[in-house]
């Protein structure tokens, strides 16, 4: 469904993104890691062509992101994305937040967004939030609209940019828990995360990159047991030490 | 000092209506210029913002030319100057025909000085939003222009409520400048009072006090605005 076909990218004479390629498959959830500075936020970005790539090609559900001419707003419209610090609309509320999209993007009513909206609101656990401004929640209740915000547009995939991370430990579960209940239900899923054992219960396949490569692609117990490159190992032993 | 003070000349005809008439052109000239530059000020300051260099760079060079020069001189150069280097039917327009000169032309060059200031608030407020939260608007499929109506602006906007009651604060003081080309603003009209009745002090003190209300009502209002506007959470909000 995700098709990531020998990217490259540079920013200015930094060699960021070179020659990625990654599938991922309809209902799949791929798991990338990867020490910091190695390329994952940049590739996430990729596909929904957030950030443009000099060379290669992504193609999203027959979409070919990457060329000249694609309506990209509508391509976006359809891969949801959560950012690590959340990026709520800040002058809205909770509930405006996740109408925004569906009536200036899909041409919803307001009465169509608003049900579905609220929906998607109970569904995270923040029915009782709706006409808080983003600022009066907590970070984990924030990710959780996030989440919905970007469910809201009925997207094919969601791509996360390490969602828990800057979440207080005691949150991350609660967002975590949204996130296992999403991949169960069978969503399309690339999520950058370091939450191990987040990889470990849903993920399929896990990615590994390292200086704007991807090193790796194996099976999520393969990865976790027997890593191929030196780097992953060395990585994993310091991510999983605590 | 040999000072004859007299209060009771400011509420005497005519200069209680020089004041009052002083006052009314003040009124007129600032808040038309802050009309424009406000409007002026915002394109050029989102303007400053777009993907496009070429364009990004026109807008850049507005704002050193206008916010370099003095004001004095821009006044100047709208008046003498300006008229000369137009097409010569409107040039001709300009110097014979068109109502109220003196007026029109301390609107535009205080209307375009302050646009150049307007515009590196705007400016400045679209560039302290975060590049994620672009990219969040974005993201659920908002074109770009959509991105500056709704998620951008509103956001920028509020954040420089303040710099910008400092800005409209400015233009009315400004506005005294106009005097310079013949405007009979608050400053002229106080002048002129002396001139008549030699109770200077009266009549600055007159208009000292008007300019201070004026101060205290912008305040007054854009506090009210402020307070409508600010987003839940920011800083200083309640
Ligand atoms: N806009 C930019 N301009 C220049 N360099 C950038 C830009 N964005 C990212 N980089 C650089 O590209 C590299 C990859 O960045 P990226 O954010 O994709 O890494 P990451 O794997 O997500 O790291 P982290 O785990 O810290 O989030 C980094 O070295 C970063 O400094
Ligand atoms: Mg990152």
């Amino acid at each position: 469904m995700i098709k990531i076909d020998n990217i490259d990218k540079w920013y200015d004479d930094f060699h960021v993104l070179k020659g990625c390629s990654l599938e991922v498959e309809r209902g799949e959830v791929i798991v990338i890691c990867g020490p910091s500075g190695s390329g994952k936020s940049t590739l996430i970005k990729c596909v929904n062509a957030l950030e443009p790539v000099d060379s290669g090609r992504i193609v999203v559900e027959e979409t070919d992101v990457t060329a000249r001419g694609t309506k990209l707003p509508l391509v976006r419209a359809r891969i949801g994305m959560v950012f690590q610090h959340f990026e709520l609309f800040p002058h809205k509320t909770v509930i405006e937040n996740l109408m925004m999209g569906q009536i200036k993007v899909l041409k919803r009513s307001r009465e169509a967004a608003r049900e579905k909206a609220e929906s998607l609101l109970k569904r995270v656990g923040l029915a009782d939030q709706a006409q808080k401004y983003p600022s009066a929640l907590s970070g984990g209740q924030q990710q959780r609209v996030a989440i919905a915000r970007a469910l809201a547009m009925d997207p094919i995939a969601m791509c996360f940019d390490e969602p828990t991370s800057a979440l207080d430990p005691e949150m991350i579960s609660e967002v975590l828990d949204v996130m296992v209940e999403l991949a169960k239900e069978g969503m399309t899923m690339m999520v950058v995360t370091h939450e191990m054992g987040f990889a470990r219960r849903v993920a399929r396949r896990v990615v590994f990159m390292d200086q704007g490569e991807v090193k790796e692609i194996a099976d999520t117990d393969t990865f976790f047991r027997n890593p191929e490159t030196d780097r992953a190992k060395e990585f994993l032993s310091k991510i999983l030490a605590h | 000092m040999d000072y004859n003070w007299n209060w009771a000349v400011l509420f005497q005809e005519p200069y209680l209506g020089w004041l009052l008439s002083g006052l009314q052109w003040t009124l007129l000239v600032a808040i038309a210029a802050w009309v424009i530059a406000f409007v002026v000020g915002s394109a050029v300051g989102i303007l400053r913002t777009v993907p496009n260099r070429l364009v990004r760079t026109l807008a850049a060079a507005y704002v050193e030319l206008f916010r370099n020069i003095p004001l004095l001189v821009q006044l100047f150069v709208w008046y003498f100057v300006v008229p000369e280097l137009l097409p010569e039917d409107l040039g001709l327009w300009v110097k014979r025909d068109m109502p109220n000169p003196e007026y029109v032309t301390a609107v535009v060059a205080l209307g375009a000085y302050t646009a150049a200031r307007v515009a590196e608030q705007v400016r400045s407020g679209i560039q302290t939003i975060g590049k994620d939260l672009v990219n969040a608007g974005l993201a659920i499929g908002l074109t770009p222009l959509q991105n500056y109506l709704y998620i951008r602006l509103p956001i920028s906007y509020r954040i420089i409520v303040p710099p910008l009651t400092s800005e409209f604060l400015t233009i009315f003081k400004n506005s005294s400048l106009a005097l310079t080309i013949g405007v009979l603003e608050l400053t002229a009209q106080a002048r002129q009072i002396e001139n008549y009745t030699f109770q200077g002090f009266e009549a600055f003190t007159a208009a000292t006090v008007l300019y201070l209300v004026i101060t205290l009502l912008v305040v007054l209002l854009m506090r009210l605005i402020d307070q409508k506007t600010r987003i839940p959470g920011s800083v200083g909000a309640n």
